[in-house]
C-alpha cells in the first residue's frame, strides 16, 4: 500500500486503519460533502459536453436549477417524481434482504421483469372471462411467483453447490429479457413487438393515479424495516451474512436461510414487476424495468442496506435522473445525459465511504495519532 | 463461397467482440476484481476511438497513422475508465459490484453524448475501410476480416501465454486466489492489480471500438456495444477464465446470436418469428449451465478466482 514500506526503520508516508466507529453526523457530513462535490465536478464536465454552456457561461446557474426543475418544476413532475422514486426503491427494498446475507443478488431487472410479464400474462389469457376482482388477485400472485421463481433458481444452486451468485443472478436478467420478447411475438403477430393496453386488471387507483403505489411502497419500506429488525428471520439473514460458521455453529441452516431469503427478494420484485405491469403501463416490453434493477442495487448499497435511508438515496437517483433529462432538454444534448450525472455522483459518494470507514493518517503527525488512538 | 463458410468467417468477425472483451475482463477478474463496468469500458473505448478518428478522418494522413490513432484513442478513455475503477475498488477499497455498475452507467451515457455529437461521415466512412486491411478489396465475406480481427486472436493467446506461462502470469493468478499470501511472498498487490486492471480495460475497450468502426461500421452500431458487453462478461464464465477458450466461445456465441437472421435463409430449417429470441437466449442459458455444472463437479482450475470480488486491506485478518 505504502510507498515506503520497503525501507526498514521508516513510517510509511500513509498510513490507514480501519474506524471502528464513527459518529453518525460525521459519516453523513461525509457524504453530503461528498454529493457537493461531485455536483460542482459535474459542472465542470457539461462545460465540456455541452455547447450552449460554452457560448454562454453564464447559463451555469440554470444548469444547477434545473436540477430542482426537472423534479418540483410542476405538479405532474412533481408526481412522476415520487412515482419513479417509489418503483426505484421498491426494486432497491426487494434486494436488501439478499444483500444482507452477502448474496449478491444482481437479478433484479430479471425478477422485475417476470413479475412483470407474469401478471401481463394472466390478463392477456383471462382477462375479461374471468371476474375483474379475482383477475387482479391472480395477477398479483402470479406476479409474486414470477419474480421468486426468478430468484429461487440461482438460490437452490448457490446453497447446494455453492455457484457463483452474482454472474448466475445476471445471466437470469437476460434469459428474463429475451422470455419477454418471445411472449411479445407470440403475443403481437405482427412482428411490431409492441403490446397494445390491456383493458381488464388494471391496478385500482385512490386519488391521484399514482398514489396507491407510493402508499404500497412506504408500507413495504416499514415492514422491511421491522422484518429486518425486529425479527428472527432478519437476525437470521444478518448472521448468515457476518459469517457462515458462524451461522452453522449456532444451528441456523444457512441453506434454508438462502433459500428462503432469495424468494422473499425475488418475490418483492415480482411486486415492483406488478406495480409497474399492471399499475403503470398495463402492457409490458423488453424495457419495462429500464435498467432500473441495476440502479436499485446502488440505491440499496448507498442507503447501506438500511430500508429508511434507502428512502433518501432512491430519492437522490431520481433527482439527478430526472434533473439531468431537464438539461438535456434546455440546452439540447443528447438525452444520455442523466446516466453521464449519475455515474460522476455515484463516484464520489463511493469514493467517499472509504473515507468513513477508514482513518487516513500522514507520516509525522505523531500527536495527533496519540489523540485518535486513546479516543478509540 | 460456400454459404456455411461465409456464415463461419461472419461468426468470427462477430465474436472478436466478445474476444476483446471477455480478454479483458479475464485479465481483471484474474486480480480478483469482478468487474461489472466492462460494458461501459467498452462503450468508452468505442467512443474515444471514434472521437479520434473525428479528428483525423478527412486529414489524408497516410492510413497506417490513422489506423494506430483511431486503436489510442480507444485504449486512452478506457484505459482511463480502468483507472478510476482500480482507484475506487483497489485504493480506496470499494464495492466491486457496485462500482462497475457506476462505470457502466457513466460510460454508456457519455459514449452515446460523445458519439452523438461527431460526425459519421468523418469518423466512419473513410477509416472503416483501412481497417480492413489487408482484405478490404475483397468482395466475398472474408472481407470482413481485417487487422483489429487478427490483433483479437493475437491479444487473446498472448493473454493466455502470460497467465500461465510466465511468473507476471503466476503472481497475478496468486494475487486473484489470495492476496495476503501473495503479499506475503513480496508480491506488489497493488500495483499488480492496478496493472491487470487497466491493461484489460485498454483490451475491452478495443472491442467496443471494433464493434462500431470495423465489424458493424455504420451508425447506429454504438447503441448495441452496451449489450454486448454484457454478453462477454458471460463469455468469461463460458470460457473458464482461459483467454483462448474466448476463441472457442465467442465463435459460439456468435454464431448463436446471429443465426437468428440468417437461419431463415437455410434450406430445409423452418424457423418462425418467435424462435429468434430463444436463439439469442441460448449463450446466456449456456453459460449458466457452464457456471452450474462447473461449480458441482467443482475442479479446481475451473472456478472463478477464490478472491473474486473481494477487495483487500493488508491490516486485516
Amino acid at each position: 500500500m505504502s510507498v515506503a514500506d520497503r525501507k526498514e526503520n521508516r513510517e510509511p508516508l500513509i498510513h490507514l486503519s480501519r474506524r471502528i466507529s464513527i459518529p453518525r453526523w460525521k459519516a453523513w457530513g461525509i457524504r453530503l460533502a461528498a454529493v457537493l462535490l461531485g455536483f460542482l465536478f459535474c459542472g465542470l464536465v457539461a462545460f465540456l459536453l455541452i455547447d450552449r454552456l460554452q457560448q454562454n457561461p453564464g447559463k451555469i446557474g440554470q444548469f444547477y436549477m434545473d436540477f430542482l426543475n426537472g423534479a418540483f418544476g410542476s405538479n405532474r413532475k412533481l408526481w412522476k417524481f415520487m412515482k419513479d422514486i417509489a418503483i426505484l426503491l421498491c426494486i432497491a427494498l426487494a434486494l436488501t434482504p439478499a444483500f444482507r446475507m452477502r448474496f449478491w443478488n444482481t437479478g433484479g431487472e430479471g425478477q422485475t421483469l417476470v413479475g412483470a410479464l407474469a401478471a401481463i400474462a394472466v390478463t392477456f389469457y383471462l382477462g375479461g372471462k374471468i371476474p375483474e376482482g379475482l383477475l387482479m388477485v391472480l395477477m398479483l400472485l402470479a406476479a409474486l411467483a414470477g419474480g421468486a421463481l426468478w430468484g429461487l433458481i440461482p438460490a437452490v444452486f448457490r446453497a447446494k453447490w455453492g455457484t457463483n451468485e452474482t454472474l448466475f443472478t445476471l445471466m437470469m436478467n437476460y434469459v428474463a429479457t429475451y422470455l419477454v420478447s418471445f411472449f411479445l411475438e407470440i403475443w403481437v403477430p405482427n412482428g411490431s413487438g409492441a403490446l397494445p393496453r390491456q383493458e381488464h386488471g388494471k391496478m385500482p387507483t385512490i386519488g391521484h393515479d399514482y398514489l396507491l403505489i407510493i402508499l404500497i411502497v412506504l408500507a413495504l419500506t416499514a415492514a422491511l424495516y421491522v422484518y429486518l429488525k425486529y425479527t428472527k428471520h432478519g437476525y437470521e439473514i444478518n448472521v448468515v451474512g457476518e459469517s457462515v460458521r458462524t451461522a452453522q455453529y449456532v444451528g441456523i441452516s444457512d441453506k434454508k436461510v438462502i433459500i428462503r431469503t432469495m424468494i422473499l427478494s425475488g418475490a418483492l420484485c415480482g411486486l415492483a414487476g406488478y406495480l409497474i405491469g399492471a399499475g403503470l403501463d398495463q402492457s409490458i416490453t423488453t424495457e419495462s424495468a429500464g435498467g432500473r434493477g441495476f440502479t436499485a442495487i446502488m440505491v440499496s448499497w448507498l442507503g447501506k442496506f438500511n430500508p429508511l435511508a434507502m428512502v433518501l438515496t432512491a430519492a437522490l437517483i431520481q433527482l439527478l435522473n430526472q434533473g439531468a433529462a431537464q438539461i438535456s432538454k434546455d440546452f439540447d444534448v443528447s438525452g444520455a445525459l442523466p446516466s453521464v450525472i449519475v455515474g460522476i455522483i455515484l463516484f464520489f459518494i463511493i469514493g467517499s465511504e472509504f473515507f468513513i470507514n477508514y482513518e487516513v493518517r500522514f507520516r509525522g503527525h505523531e500527536n495527533r495519532r496519540e489523540q485518535g488512538a486513546v479516543r478509540k | 463461397m460456400n454459404m456455411w463458410l461465409s456464415f463461419l468467417i461472419d461468426s468470427l468477425a462477430f465474436g472478436a467482440t466478445f474476444i476483446y472483451g471477455s480478454t479483458g475482463e479475464i485479465l481483471t477478474e484474474k486480480a480478483g476484481h469482478l468487474n461489472l463496468g466492462i460494458p461501459g469500458i467498452m462503450c468508452m473505448g468505442g467512443a474515444g476511438g471514434c472521437l479520434f478518428l473525428n479528428m483525423v478522418g478527412k486529414s489524408g494522413l497516410p492510413p497506417v497513422l490513422i489506423v494506430l490513432w483511431g486503436i489510442l484513442g480507444a485504449l486512452l478513455l478506457s484505459v482511463l475508465c480502468g483507472l478510476i475503477y482500480s482507484f475506487l475498488t483497489v485504493s480506496l477499497r470499494a464495492n466491486q459490484n457496485v462500482t462497475g455498475l457506476a462505470l457502466t452507467t457513466f460510460g454508456a451515457g457519455l459514449m452515446k453524448v460523445i458519439v452523438f455529437k461527431l460526425n459519421p461521415t468523418v469518423y466512419l466512412s473513410e477509416p472503416k475501410k483501412m481497417y480492413r486491411w489487408p482484405f478490404e478489396t475483397r468482395t466475398d465475406s472474408l472481407q470482413r476480416l481485417g487487422i483489429l480481427f487478427f490483433l483479437a486472436v493475437v491479444i487473446a493467446l498472448a493473454a493466455s501465454w502470460v497467465l500461465y506461462r510466465t511468473r507476471a502470469g503466476l503472481h497475478l493468478r496468486a494475487v486473484g486466489e489470495n492476496p495476503a499470501t501473495a503479499d506475503a511472498v513480496g508480491i506488489n498487490v497493488t500495483a499488480c492489480k492496478y496493472l491487470a486492471i487497466c491493461i484489460g480495460s485498454g483490451i475491452s475497450g478495443l472491442g467496443g471500438f471494433y464493434y462500431i468502426i470495423d465489424y458493424m461500421g455504420s451508425q447506429e452500431a454504438y447503441l448495441s456495444v452496451e449489450a454486448f458487453g454484457w454478453l462477454s462478461i458471460a463469455l468469461v464464465i463460458f470460457a473458464l477464465w482461459r483467454p483462448h477458450l474466448t476463441l472457442i466461445g465467442s465463435v459460439a456465441f456468435g454464431f448463436l446470436f446471429s443465426c437468428s437472421s440468417f437461419i431463415t435463409n437455410i434450406p430445409g430449417i423452418f424457423v418462425t418469428m418467435a424462435m429468434k429470441p430463444i436463439l439469442r437466449m441460448l449463450p446466456y442459458v449456456v453459460t449458466i449451465l457452464v457456471l452450474i455444472i462447473s461449480s458441482i463437479r467443482n475442479k479446481r482450475e475451473n472456478q472463478p478466482p477464490a478472491s473474486l470480488g473481494l477487495s483487500y486491506f493488508r491490516e486485516e485478518r
